[in-house]
């Protein structure tokens, strides 16, 4: 069988006809696109064109768009641009329980450095937040919420509206971490009412390296980088032109493709959970059945490690994740879960499955055969695994 | 279908070569690096290399397996190793006794979580590139002879390693030495041929112990008391920091001005007091171990004469081995040895075979 690659949410193969879209801003059109001669305008030409698309399909105006390097990045502008703006009147800020490390770490650097007050919106059993709760916690001292459009563990897709304008009562910023929705779902920003939005290329079959953020007109931040006046002095540095380029391209076949994609991949997502609790006891969703990106299926194997049937299945040549890995590439316990009140055992037993573009049903019925054996053989060793 | 084999990758230069030797013999080889601790845990500074366990030490390995054709994992171990370890190392030391974590982590953790890790991913065999010669004995049982390489030689920490165990693991390097296992890796241009390596405590980044045990019992808002500081003879000398802090036969940082030089004679915690001698009174002809493992089997006869080392680098001493109980020895050595140091390890050998080992009571 041939290398059986479920890990989209980690990141995805650039589509060829992005590849191509991007190859003349590498060799022909190089140039700075800062620069006032032709190479440079080609470049210009080529950036300025990108921030049009998308901003076309987030709806939104060009100007309100700033490309950076990615997801981390945009986050990191997005927390740390506003709070340390609005500090001097605003020390509080807001962040899900299950956000990306990109989100909590600026928000704990915050805390510690900048002594501001941070909160944590929990989660609940499905891993969705409640604009009452949030209404409980935001005061007219929050700068900024910042809470997940669509998660990237369990795929679940939060009520951005009700909760934004939860925010937008008490004046406060709101922001959303939308790397994980933007082009598997309609992403309007004006309809979802949020003032700042992440986005990146790479899981949508575009380049790592280049993301954006938008920020609504009118909204002053800090800047984290100083050094040039690209992007409005907001992100400066020379920008990755081919990168941009591609990145508007897959968002453009994103959207043609997106009802298409999500139709088929909830289809198989349901075919696939289907067969898989019928044929495997003690399996325990993790993913919300609805409400998620249909790619996203996280399942707990009770009585088995996580980490082993990552490893398994990668030595049968299918790829899968479990938690979230670390700069040494080990397995940590997944956040995400434990704040829905998952407990700790469940947690380490899961399995994050993201299916994608590629993803056939072959695919998953090669997966389906492989699994249980697999999953028989940890429980066959497990110490505490009572159900053999 | 060839053998798979999980090797653990830590260290110097040493697993790569195992790795790579495995490979070319024909096994089907998995690399695995044990995460095994966190710098926030251990007041190490993420920023700084040098040690096992850092992001540098993996890449390192990830790079050596990706040349051999052999897939490389990190398992995360570090709060299994922090519970088994790291525990049973500070209290050691708090009970007076001086540990040696690496037999602790071979028996809790590589032939134990590991292992069974490698079992989990279905092979059929764990390595490692320690300096020692697994051998199965006619008698079906395995048994640990000493590496070729004298100055290498590592049986003593595995001597708590179990039988079941043994029948799983391969060390290919027991065989070789260590100026040959260098030879092989310039020759493969594996990136770790060079790799100075570290024969001290791997979670102790600075090589000092009393730093991290302070740090260990303040983050758990405990401390170390002083005491007195005496003399065999009686007389109060000064004060000690804490009895954690001395180990038998230490000589440096009793912060004492005495005409001749004083060593550690003893720890008492009972009492909270550190017991100082001059040199001679540190000689004793017999030591207790406990918890013995008898590598090579129950011994034919209840006294027998033996090569006993009490420490990792000492030179085997005659000696006669007498069996209290199946649990117990006692060890009379035929010239007196210096600094029998409780909680240490004991081991002893016939032949450079291992015969078994225990824990210095």
């Amino acid at each position: 069988m041939e290398h059986i690659y479920l890990d989209h949410n980690a990141t995805t193969p650039v589509d060829k006809e992005v590849l191509e879209a991007m190859l003349p801003y590498l060799t022909d059109k190089y140039g700075n696109a800062s620069s006032v001669h032709q190479a440079g305008r080609d470049a210009k030409v080529g950036l300025e064109n990108s921030r049009e698309t998308i901003a076309n399909i987030i709806n939104c105006q060009p100007q309100e768009l700033f490309f950076t390097s990615g997801g981390t990045e945009s986050d990191n502008i997005a927390i740390m641009g506003t709070a340390l703006r609005l500090k001097s009147r605003k020390n509080h800020l807001v962040v899900g329980a299950a956000e990306h490390h990109a989100i909590f770490e600026p928000a704990e650097f915050l805390h510690q450095s900048e002594n501001l007050e941070l909160t944590m919106l929990g989660v609940n059993g499905e891993g969705f937040h409640s604009a009452e709760e949030l209404k409980k916690i935001v005061t007219e001292k929050t700068s900024i919420v910042s809470l997940m459009h669509a998660n990237n563990e369990t795929g679940a897709i939060q009520d951005i509206k009700s909760l934004a304008s939860v925010a937008h009562e008490k004046k406060a910023l709101f922001h959303t971490d939308a790397v994980q929705s933007i082009g598997k779902i309609k992403v309007d920003v004006k309809e979802i009412d949020v003032d700042m939005l992440s986005l990146t290329g790479h899981k949508i079959y575009g380049p790592k390296g280049a993301g954006a953020l938008f920020i609504r007109e009118g909204i002053k931040i800090s800047p984290l980088f100083y050094g040039g006046s690209h992007e409005k002095k907001r992100r400066p540095g020379t920008e990755n032109v081919a990168g941009i380029v591609g990145l508007a391209k897959a968002l453009e076949i994103a959207e043609t493709k997106r009802d298409d994609d999500f139709n088929r991949l909830n289809k198989l997502a349901d075919f696939f959970i289907d067969k898989l609790v019928r044929l495997l006891p003690d399996v325990h969703m993790n993913s919300p059945r609805k409400n998620r990106i249909p790619q996203t299926v996280n399942v707990s194997f009770i009585g088995c490690e996580g980490e082993s049937i990552v490893l398994s299945l990668d030595l049968k040549n299918i790829s899968v994740s479990s938690g979230s890995a670390c700069t040494s590439g080990a397995v940590e316990p997944s956040h995400v879960l434990t704040a829905m009140g998952i407990p700790a055992i469940t947690a380490q037993s899961s399995i994050r499955f993201s299916m994608g573009r590629s993803t056939t049903k072959e695919q998953i019925e090669y997966l389906l055969n492989e699994l249980p054996p697999i999953i028989n053989r940890l429980r066959e060793m497990s110490p505490v695994y009572s159900n053999k | 279908m060839s053998k798979k084999v999980l090797v653990a990758m830590s260290g110097g230069v040493d697993s790569s070569v195992a790795a790579l030797i495995l490979k070319e013999q024909g096994y089907e080889v998995i690399g695995a690096h044990m995460k095994l601790w966190d710098y926030v845990d251990v007041g190490a500074d993420f920023y700084k290399d040098g040690r096992c366990c850092t992001i540098d030490s993996i890449t390192d390995w990830r790079l050596v397996c990706d040349a051999i054709n052999a897939p490389f994992y990190v398992l995360n171990m570090s709060a299994h190793f922090r519970d088994t370890v790291i525990e049973n190392f500070v209290s050691e030391y708090k009970d007076g006794r001086t540990p040696n974590p690496c037999v602790q982590c071979n028996s809790d953790v590589k032939w134990n979580t590991f292992l069974k890790k490698a079992k989990e991913l279905g092979c059929d065999y764990m390595a490692t590139g320690h300096y020692a010669i697994i051998e199965k004995m006619a008698t079906g049982r395995f048994t640990i002879r000493k590496g070729v390489d004298g100055t290498r030689d590592q049986s003593y920490v595995l001597w708590g390693v179990s039988q079941e165990a043994l029948s799983k693991t391969l060390m290919p390097l027991g065989t070789l030495l260590k100026k040959e296992v260098r030879e092989i890796a310039r020759k493969h241009k594996l990136r770790t041929a060079e790799k100075a390596e570290s024969r001290e405590i791997c979670f102790i980044v600075d090589d000092n112990y009393r730093r991290f045990l302070t740090e260990y019992e303040q983050k758990r808002n405990r401390e170390f008391k002083e005491g007195e500081l005496l003399h065999e003879d009686g007389r109060l000398l000064g004060k000690h920091k804490g009895t954690p802090f001395y180990t038998i036969g230490q000589r440096k940082g009793l912060g004492l001005t005495y005409p001749v030089p004083l060593y550690v004679k003893e720890i008492d915690v009972k009492n909270n007091k550190v017991i100082v001698s001059e040199n001679d009174s540190l000689f004793k002809d017999r030591l207790t171990a406990k918890e013995i493992n008898w590598v090579g089997g129950k011994p034919q006869s209840k006294e027998f004469s033996a090569e006993v080392k009490i420490r990792y680098l000492h030179e085997p001493a005659d000696s006669t081995v007498l069996c209290l109980s199946d649990n117990k020895v006692e060890i009379k050595f035929k010239d007196m040895q210096r600094a029998i140091t409780p909680g240490q390890s004991v081991v002893w050998y016939q032949n450079d075979c291992l015969l078994g080992g225990g824990y210095i009571v």
